[in-house]
């Protein structure tokens, strides 16, 4: 009965999204206000039909109701309850329905929260809104209906796939398309944009926050990702260049670029005609990214079984929205008419910069991901391209990107003096080079790329810092000046900061892990100690251990450092008896600099066990330089300036404490 | 600066950082492409010695020896010919005798495959393309099979 509910509503849904994707946009043309009005009821119902479809999955999923296809393959009823309800996600026909749940709550937002947008706009951003939402749902009912139920139903499923069954992964699924999804916004707004032919300051200020709240959640969704594979596969690794990694990545980068472009539509009102291009290209990459994972062309050790017909028609999909949407710019683009002028040396001109180096190493991602597809397309001899590839074309461009970041956040709008830039960036510049000397002293046996890629990361965050400290005039001023100014500075301001930090954090820590990595592959007996980096390790004992759905063999480790005890480490080597499947779990100790990892491989014949045990500097800081970033988004999201032209009754939020501001107002 | 003179430097410097990245692709896919072949392919053609390569196939039945120190060896077969591998390291959790299974690294004077790298898989029904694409090549694979 509920799985009928669900399918049906999944069915209305499809009409509303019909009516919501055809009568606004025929309205705004006609100036028909009456039509015009329907979109906002028509998203909201949308909203409200697709929640009732996924509590309705949800239901069936917690219930184990094994009459379902999809919970009979997914779920099993000894599962712990946070992997049945995860579980709805889980699988390919659950996470559309994630998708199409997520881009109707973005549509009802804009339909609700838009009440100051041009009722012409708002039309036509939710039809388009509709229009991708009507491909979607097309796609689940006919090719991937969650709610199809099999005769007899079985007597318990079959389980989620135990690598699954993780609290990162868990949640990886919702965050990266939120990345993905809230990416539509951009792209509706661009297209709405396109049909009405103009785009001004107002258009930027209501894209922004919709691009910043997408890029947060997808640099989440990718950094859960990148920690799950880390401690989960066993491999001591977090990046591997996989196709599927790169499929969301290369979203991220667009939409990075996309983040900065806008504003400058916002403040100078140029650029605009690359914003437009640049937020189409951002969902497209978006559109491909569900595609290249959903379809199963790629060969990874990401990759789970798929069905090569939804493929073709995710393929289908991805012919008609980008194709239309880039027509559509060509006709209409050249019309968009940029007033604002300025020099190269410019805070524009560094936005310009930025833009340029980050569509070339989206560019060079694509290829290299793209590449072996194209050439098994053609039939040509199958290859693959591999981690040499990227980081000799992403790191030439990313270096000189991240060396210009402190500088254009300085720069002046419309014409700048870079030399007066660099005067008051000596502090960051001093910074490094100790930090270069430092390094490059103590050296820890690694490349010589390493000391400077240091060197860059402390540019970049102290850069960061120094740039907050110019707009406060910190110790030019007295303090309580000072402190009057950062009561009165933009969060923007705050979120920039946060977000330039956090990049300098992460290449800290990329630089770390990949330089100064100790690895030490053995055979151990109980008993044995193995020395890594400065630590003792002793396999006390190898036990069996049972968990709710799976049972173990749990290793311990006994870590001493200078012969006083520092930690008990347990990796493990799990079964799970419903899949009649292997998982390994990493045992890791995290302290501010480093990582140590171990993790369990095969049983020996002789009673010993081959482990691994990894010495991983700085990787800590991957993960907290990825939090730096996404706090910044927020912070910067917080921004009044969104707020700006809302009703009264809006202000109200603003009342509310915000925790992570540094400063509220 | 003109509009039409910022116009073109920038123009300019966004021609030649593209020029620039074309040739750093270039240069780089020299590097970074590995090629595909199947068992069959090694055994019957010329396959360049010291390149990394990847192989795809099966894991050949009872070919598996794990658990005698650090380096596992076994057979990747697509059912017409099979090549030894030799591989030092931990294998991923789902590889299994007689499943699907890509294997990266360098065929040495001595006919045995030393792999750096071994791909399984993450799920039970998959079987990766490029092993599939193996056993199609030696007419040991329909459409459908395995999915």
């Amino acid at each position: 009965m509920i799985a009928e509910i669900g399918h049906y509503a999944l069915i209305m849904t499809v009409f509303v999204v019909l009516i919501q994707a055809t009568l606004p946009l025929w309205g705004a043309k006609q100036g028909n206000a009456g039509l015009m009005a329907l979109a906002k009821p028509a998203a909201q119902l949308q909203l409200l039909l697709v929640l009732v479809a996924f509590l309705a999955l949800t239901y069936l999923f917690v219930t184990s109701d094994f009459s379902v296809a999809v919970v009979a393959q997914n779920s099993h009823s000894a599962k712990p309850m946070l992997y049945k309800v995860s579980g709805v996600w889980g699988n390919h026909e659950g996470s559309m329905l994630l998708w199409i749940l997520i881009l109707a709550i973005f549509g009802a937002g804009v339909a609700t929260f838009g009440r100051n947008l041009p009722a012409s706009l708002r039309a036509r951003v939710l039809a388009v809104q509709a229009m991708i939402a009507l491909g979607f749902l097309a796609f689940i009912v006919a090719t991937s209906n969650p709610f199809e139920r099999i005769i007899p139903p079985p007597l318990d499923g079959s389980g989620l796939n135990p690598l699954l069954q993780d609290p990162g992964l868990a949640f990886h699924p919702p965050f990266l398309y939120l990345g993905y999804v809230g990416f539509s916004m951009a792209f509706s707004f661009a297209v709405a944009a396109l049909i009405e032919g103009r785009v001004d300051a107002a258009w930027a200020r209501w894209v922004r926050p919709w691009t910043l709240a997408a890029w947060c959640n997808l640099t989440l969704g990718i950094a859960l990702g990148s920690w799950w594979a880390y401690y989960e596969l066993g491999w001591g690794g977090w990046w591997f260049w996989d196709p599927v990694e790169n499929a969301s990545f290369m979203p991220w980068l667009a939409g990075t670029a996309l983040l900065h472009s806008a504003i400058v539509v916002e403040k100078r009102d140029a650029l605009k005609s690359w914003t437009i291009l640049l937020a189409i290209i951002t969902f497209s990459l978006s559109l491909i990214g569900t595609f290249l994972v959903r379809s199963g062309v790629l060969t990874s050790v990401h990759a789970f079984a798929t069905d090569p017909t939804r493929g073709v028609f995710i393929l289908a999909l991805l012919v008609i929205a980008i194709g239309g949407s880039l027509t559509l710019y060509a006709l209409r683009g050249p019309a968009l008419k940029a007033t604002g002028t300025f020099a190269p040396i410019s805070r524009e001109g560094g936005l310009v910069l930025n833009n340029f180096l980050l569509s070339i190493v989206t560019a060079t991602v694509f290829i290299g991901t793209l590449y072996p597809l194209f050439i098994d397309a053609i039939g040509a001899p199958k290859l693959s391209v591999g981690a040499p590839y990227f980081n000799a074309t992403f790191w030439p461009f990313m270096v000189p990107l991240l060396a210009a970041a402190p500088m254009g956040a300085i720069l002046a709008w419309k014409r700048g003096d870079l030399l007066g830039v660099l005067q008051r960036l000596w502090f960051a510049a001093g910074a490094a080079l100790v930090v270069l000397l430092v390094v490059w002293y103590v050296k820890f046996g690694g490349p010589i790329l390493a000391v400077f890629g240091m060197a860059l990361a402390t540019w970049l965050v102290v850069g960061a810092l120094v740039e907050l400290a110019e707009r406060l005039k910190l110790f030019r001023i007295p303090l309580a000046d000072s402190l009057h100014r950062a009561r009165n500075l933009p969060r923007a301001a705050y979120g920039m900061t946060l977000a330039h930090a956090g990049v300098g954090i992460v290449v800290a820590g990329i630089v770390g892990s990949s330089a100064w990595q100790v690895e030490a592959i053995q055979i151990m007996h109980p008993g044995e100690t193995a020395e890594v980096a400065g630590y003792q390790l002793t396999l006390e004992e190898v036990s069996e251990v049972q968990g709710p759905n799976y049972t173990s063999q749990q290793g311990t480790f006994l870590v001493s450092r200078a012969g006083s005890e520092v930690v008990r480490l347990y990796p493990e080597k799990r079964n799970y008896p419903v899949q009649r499947m292997p998982t390994t779990e990493s045992g890791i100790h995290t302290t501010l600099f480093a990582d140590l990892y171990t993790a369990l491989g095969d049983r020996q014949t002789d009673g010993g066990w081959s482990v691994r045990i990894y010495y991983n500097p700085l990787v800590p800081w991957l993960w907290a330089g990825a939090i730096f970033m996404v706090i910044g988004g927020v912070v910067s999201l917080t921004d009044r300036r969104y707020r700006v032209g809302a009703p009264t009754r809006r202000r109200a939020v603003k009342a509310l404490p915000t925790g992570s501001a540094p400063a509220g107002t | 600066m003109k509009p039409k003179k910022r116009r073109l430097v920038i123009i300019l410097a966004g021609l030649s950082l593209f020029g620039l990245a074309t040739g750093l692709v270039l240069a780089a896919f020299d590097e970074g492409v590995t090629y595909f072949y199947s068992p069959t392919d090694l055994v019957e053609k010329q396959v360049p010695q010291g390149r990394m390569l990847r192989i795809g196939g099966l894991v050949e039945e009872e070919s598996l020896v794990r658990g005698e120190g650090l380096t596992v060896t076994f057979r990747v077969t697509d059912l017409a010919e099979s090549v030894p591998v030799q591989y030092s390291g931990i294998l991923p959790d789902l590889f299994r005798e007689g499943q699907g299974v890509v294997a990266v690294g360098k065929l040495e004077q001595d006919g045995v495959f030393v792999a750096s790298e071994v791909l399984a898989k993450h799920d039970e029904n998959y079987m990766p393309p490029e092993a599939a694409e193996a056993l199609k090549k030696a007419g040991q694979w329909t459409e459908g099979d395995g999915q």
